[in-house]
């Protein structure tokens, strides 16, 4: 269990994760992960590949549930209820809990419809109130600016930083509490990186945020907590001036000053 | 990517060991300066000066490239802190061996006058706690680190028990009262050294328990 004391005392926890385990057929994926997210704060999970923290990003808005024969074990509680709960809406949690991905993937439509696709699914007809979510989901992902006199051109039109900030803008239409982003600007240059960097610091001011990365320098740069995981294990969370100046645990610091392996 | 960082920390710590020695040699030679009497000694610690402010740029410069390329974290971060600071204490370690120096050239000059107090203890001491920091860095060694903060307060008693003798001295000893302030400067300025050897001990403690102690020595006396 990360110890409550890592956290300011009225920080309010999103997430609270009691030991889960996670499988992919036989093969066990994650081991008794007791983690806490904090509300608007960026939360991220680093470690080497194959060490679960991808499976684990995708056990917060149940993005496994699609893998055949993967099963979980434990406790996710997302603002107290229990997402693997029967009878959960697994549609109106992914509405609540936003996912970007590596790779950007913008449906091959407009830019406009693109942002509207959500919203739309969830019901909403009314062409002005969804011009405004598509202004402000927009705006609020950075982009705006830079489309907003060719919404009606194809998003495949956009560069890849430009993609990744109109899928932000996608994820954030539907109005969720909390991004789930796995490694979202690896497939970006410098400067499209910095971009992400820069709208994830402004998104924490309304949204839990939880990334993982394989850059190390970028949870530095972004993260308000850093979680490091390994062989399927949770080794250690702290905040993460204390993660990249004096880690608590060998592991850690092997593995952050690559000495790993 | 760790390999070359490797690399270029060893090659580092390499040159802060070999500037601790030449400021070592520095601090001995001043001294034997001016208790022997010798003001080619001391003018050659005067001129070398500036090999060890050559030094201090350079190992700063290797630092800095090392943060640039590298953005080094955790223990490795701490080293690179560690070593500048380290760097800049050696630099007025070679400061203060100038200094003494400069009190050898003028003493030499006077009419003969025995020094009428031990500085061969004090430089002893100040030499070892410069050699044994510097040792403490390289090897990471906490323990020596505490024992050179012991020394310190050594050396401080030292200094108290020279300026009380050479004080009273002032009062009967008036012909040779500028010789006198001259010695109690060496003593001042080997004082000085032990304090720079005292702060580096004091990096050695934050490189490895990342522990801020000083101005805080109650907390982490050992």
């Amino acid at each position: 269990m990360v110890e409550q004391s890592i956290y300011p005392k009225d920080q309010k926890m999103v997430i609270t994760t009691n030991q889960v385990n996670f499988f992919y057929g036989a093969t066990q994926a994650l081991f008794g992960i007791s983690l806490l997210i904090p509300a608007k704060q960026v939360t991220a999970l680093i470690g080497p590949s194959g060490c679960g923290k991808s499976t684990f990003l995708r056990c917060l808005n149940r993005m496994n549930d699609t893998i055949p024969h993967s099963r979980v074990e434990g406790e996710i509680l997302i603002n107290q209820q229990d997402i693997y709960a029967p009878g959960t809406d697994v549609v109106e949690l992914r509405k609540k809990v936003g996912m970007v991905f590596q790779k950007s993937n913008p449906f091959p439509k407009s830019i406009f419809d693109n942002v509207a696709y959500g919203p739309r699914i969830h019901g909403e007809k009314n062409p002005r109130r969804l011009a405004e979510i598509v202004e402000q989901s927009l705006q609020q992902a950075a982009i705006w600016d830079e489309v907003k006199d060719r919404l009606q051109a194809n998003a495949m039109g956009l560069s890849g930083g430009q993609q990744q900030r109109l899928c932000i803008a996608r994820a954030l239409a539907v109005g969720p509490k909390i991004l789930l982003m796995d490694e979202p600007a690896s497939a970006l240059d410098p400067k499209a990186t910095t971009r992400i960097e820069d709208l994830i610091g402004e998104l924490r001011t309304n949204y839990t945020i939880v990334i993982v990365t394989h850059n190390m320098q970028q949870a530095a740069r972004v993260s308000d907590y850093t979680a490091f995981f390994y062989e399927g294990n949770l080794i250690e969370c702290d905040q993460t001036p204390k993660i990249f100046t004096n880690p608590r645990e060998k592991q850690t610091e092997d593995y952050i000053t690559g000495r790993f392996g | 990517m760790a390999k070359h960082m490797q690399h270029d920390i060893d090659k580092l710590k390499a040159k802060i060991i070999a500037m601790g020695e030449a400021v070592e040699d520095r601090v001995y030679q001043a001294t034997l300066s001016v208790i022997n009497r010798d003001p080619a000694k001391a003018n050659a610690v005067i001129k070398g000066d500036r090999e060890i402010d050559d030094m201090e740029v350079e190992i700063e410069e290797d630092c800095l490239k090392i943060l640039a390329l590298y953005q080094p974290v955790a223990i490795d971060l701490r080293f690179i802190v560690a070593a500048l600071k380290i760097n800049s204490d050696l630099e007025r370690i070679g400061d203060l061996a100038v200094n003494i120096a400069e009190r050898g050239v003028f003493l030499a000059g006077q009419a003969q006058f025995a020094i009428p107090f031990d500085l061969s203890a004090m430089v002893s001491l100040a030499e070892k706690m410069v050699t044994e920091s510097i040792d403490a860095f390289i090897n990471h060694d906490v323990r020596l680190a505490h024992h050179i903060r012991a020394a310190d307060d050594t050396m401080d008693a030292m200094n108290r028990e020279m300026y009380t003798q050479l004080k009273g001295m002032l009062t009967t000893d008036t012909d040779h009262v500028n010789n006198l302030l001259h010695v109690l400067s060496v003593g001042r300025h080997l004082e000085r050294i032990a304090d720079h050897a005292t702060n580096i001990a004091e990096d050695v403690i934050y490189l490895v328990d990342a522990q801020i102690i000083r101005h805080t020595p109650e907390l982490y006396d050992e």
